[in-house]
């Protein structure tokens, strides 16, 4: 764990609404980005001269495209519903972390130029004119929104905080002041692939390592094929998954999944991502760059199905958009789901009893489900309401013996961000990573505590990584998080695998 | 940003990683481990060269499976984990070996 200079919370039984403290944490803003981050994604390279203007036109442009970012903007009636729901709020104290405050910052300025009362009688409409210090404060507070969508499902009108925070990252990118984390990474998956930057062979190279690894392990030859072309499935995984821990866990479980399942499959290199970090800026054009690169992938290879892996805003984009991104798919067998969740891929195969698990090789664990946001809030999984609930915990409790749920409140459809989604999982953002798990972090210690929890799955990059980082700084330690096809990688039988008991009756018989 | 080394002055990033990576020597690695309060061992020195070989090889850090597996095969098995890796570099062997071995950081879901 890093030094920190600044104040941990303490984790008490309960979050308490804090105290405001105006400006806490105005001094934070991420790294900005570079013309080198900038351009490769049609952006101005720095901030240009004439931005008042360009703001200006921009967020015109974008309440006319979006009909719902002007509702959002002209809709609230300040009812405060939203004010304690947002873990930044609730981790920093800062009145703008509260859901409102951060709308108002984009909402005063649409006010002052663009509705009658704001023209005229700014002052008793709370509007005010844009300068430069609002560019800072956008930039600082709308990287300080994990795009999480709780506040939402409080609001009784609906405004959705993400599509703001979506739209000021877009103004501020389309007038040259992009952040370089967001920025660098959607670069590199148009150079490279994907956003860790592996080119084709270091690919090759690691999931040889995982054939061998699970070779040595299981005695069965699983194959993890990389751009076969003429197989019946495409998986599209998070680059983390190749590259990090817990996440090549989980890989390794979907390859041992398909073995059985007794498909081919295959992954891509062109599209060897699933995030698409052009959802966290907001930019459509990015979006839909990225998306494009599933479907070429799924054309050049000839599949018939697509396969999503464990990363919660992918499957948001794949879930919502990716039809109108970069559909039709009319190419794919029309059987399956257009695209398919790995949790739903496995669930249909337990259900119809075609994996062998040995439950009891997650027994050292008792485990809970992190609910991870875009999947909780924007998606479905299966066929019924809830199934990206249900699904889940339902491949989790065919694996393991020992499971429980955290509390009611914190799960669900209101469930807390991990802290790091939405483009913050940065280390220059580590204040507000760490101060905005509070909530999450709060509800898990009480299941560790009343329930004799150990383990806490996920089904997405960024909230696995966000918790190997954070768990450290509030006592517990960074391998308390794992992936959910980790879980099922330990508990499947592989067919013809040896198992500890048959090696010991072997021995008996040979003794 | 710009640290000091044996004289020569070389160009850093916002996050103190090395901006023109063909400049790397080891004596960078040294003062890179001093200012985050580290004094390299030959433990250390094993990875950070793994890693420069990798690097060669692949344009890219190697991920922290091909590493540790590396590292069990070359150091004994006990080693072959994070926590050993974690333990010699504390800020990740990710991020914090890759800056001091003159690699390109690590980006994305990590």
């Amino acid at each position: 764990m890093a030094k920190t200079d600044f104040e941990v919370p303490e984790l008490h039984e309960y979050v308490d609404v804090p105290a405001l403290e105006e400006g806490v944490m105005a001094h934070l803003s991420p790294f900005v980005a570079k013309p080198d981050h900038q351009e490769p994604l049609n952006f101005p390279g720095e901030l240009v001269e004439d931005w008042h203007d360009k703001t200006l036109a921009k967020l015109d442009d974008l309440r006319s495209r979006y009909r719902s970012l002007q509702v959002y903007l002209d809709a609230c009636v300040k009812c405060g519903s939203c004010t304690d729901k947002c873990h930044y709020y609730l981790g920093t104290k800062d009145p703008k972390n509260m859901p409102v405050g951060r709308q108002d910052l984009l909402r005063k300025v649409y006010r002052r130029y663009f509705t009658f009362a704001g023209k005229y009688f700014p002052k008793l409409v709370g509007a005010e004119d844009l300068t430069r210090e609002t560019l800072d404060d956008w930039y600082s507070y709308y990287h300080q929104c994990s795009q999480c969508r709780r506040c939402s499902v409080f609001c009784p009108y609906g405004i959705d905080t993400a599509e703001i925070s979506m739209a000021a990252r877009e103004i501020l990118d389309s007038i040259g002041y992009g952040q370089k984390y967001c920025n660098e990474i959607i670069a590199k998956v148009f150079k490279i692939g994907n956003n860790l930057g592996l080119p084709g062979p270091a690919l090759a190279d690691t999931l040889e390592g995982l054939e061998e690894d699970v070779f040595d392990e299981t005695g069965i030859e699983v194959k993890y094929p990389l751009d076969v072309k003429g197989a019946d499935i495409l998986l599209v995984t998070p680059s983390a998954d190749f590259f990090a821990e817990p996440h090549v866990d989980g890989l390794i479980g979907y390859g041992k999944v398909f073995h059985e399942a007794g498909v081919s499959w295959t992954m891509s290199s062109h599209a060897s991502e699933a995030a698409n970090f052009g959802m966290f800026i907001g930019s459509y054009e990015n979006m839909r760059r990225v998306s494009m690169r599933v479907r070429e992938a799924a054309l050049e290879l000839g599949v018939k199905r697509i396969v999503f892996g464990e990363c919660g805003h992918a499957w948001r984009v794949a879930y919502s958009f990716l039809n109108t991104l970069a559909g039709p798919f009319d190419f794919l067998d029309p059987d399956y789901p257009v695209p398919q969740h790995i949790c739903e891929f496995t669930n249909d195969l337990i259900e119809k009893g075609k994996l062998n698990f040995d439950k009891s090789a997650n027994d050292h664990m008792t485990l809970t489900f992190h609910d991870s946001c875009n999947v909780a809030r924007a998606t479905r999984m299966g066929d019924k309401p809830g199934g990206q609930f249900e699904i889940p915990r339902a491949v989790i409790k065919a694996v393991c013996n020992n499971y429980v749920d955290m509390h009611h409140e914190t799960i669900g459809e209101k469930t807390y961000c991990c802290g790091g989604g939405g483009g913050l999982l940065t280390d220059d953002l580590m204040e507000i990573r760490v101060k905005g798990a509070l909530p999450r972090m709060t509800a898990l210690k009480n299941a560790v505590e009343e329930q004799g929890v150990t383990h806490m799955a996920a089904i997405c990059a960024i909230c696995k990584s966000q918790f190997t980082k954070v768990l450290p700084y509030y006592g517990m330690t960074m391998d308390q998080i794992v992936s959910v096809h980790q879980l099922v990688s330990n508990a499947i039988v592989l067919t013809g695998q040896k198992t500890e008991d048959d090696e010991s009756e072997e021995q008996e018989a040979e003794g | 940003m710009e640290i000091e080394v044996n004289g020569k002055s070389f160009e850093t990033d916002e996050e103190g990683y090395l901006v023109n990576l063909a400049e790397w020597e080891p004596g960078i690695a040294e003062v890179m481990a001093k200012e985050d309060d580290l004094e390299l061992t030959s433990e250390h020195w094993e990875i950070l060269n793994f890693l420069r070989e990798y690097y060669e090889e692949y344009q890219i850090a190697p991920a922290v499976r091909v590493l540790t597996k590396a590292v069990g095969k070359k150091l004994g098995a006990e080693k072959g984990n994070s926590k050993y890796l974690y333990s010699l570099f504390p800020y990740g062997p990710g991020k914090q070996a890759c800056r001091f071995a003159g690699l390109p950081k690590p980006t994305g879901c990590i």
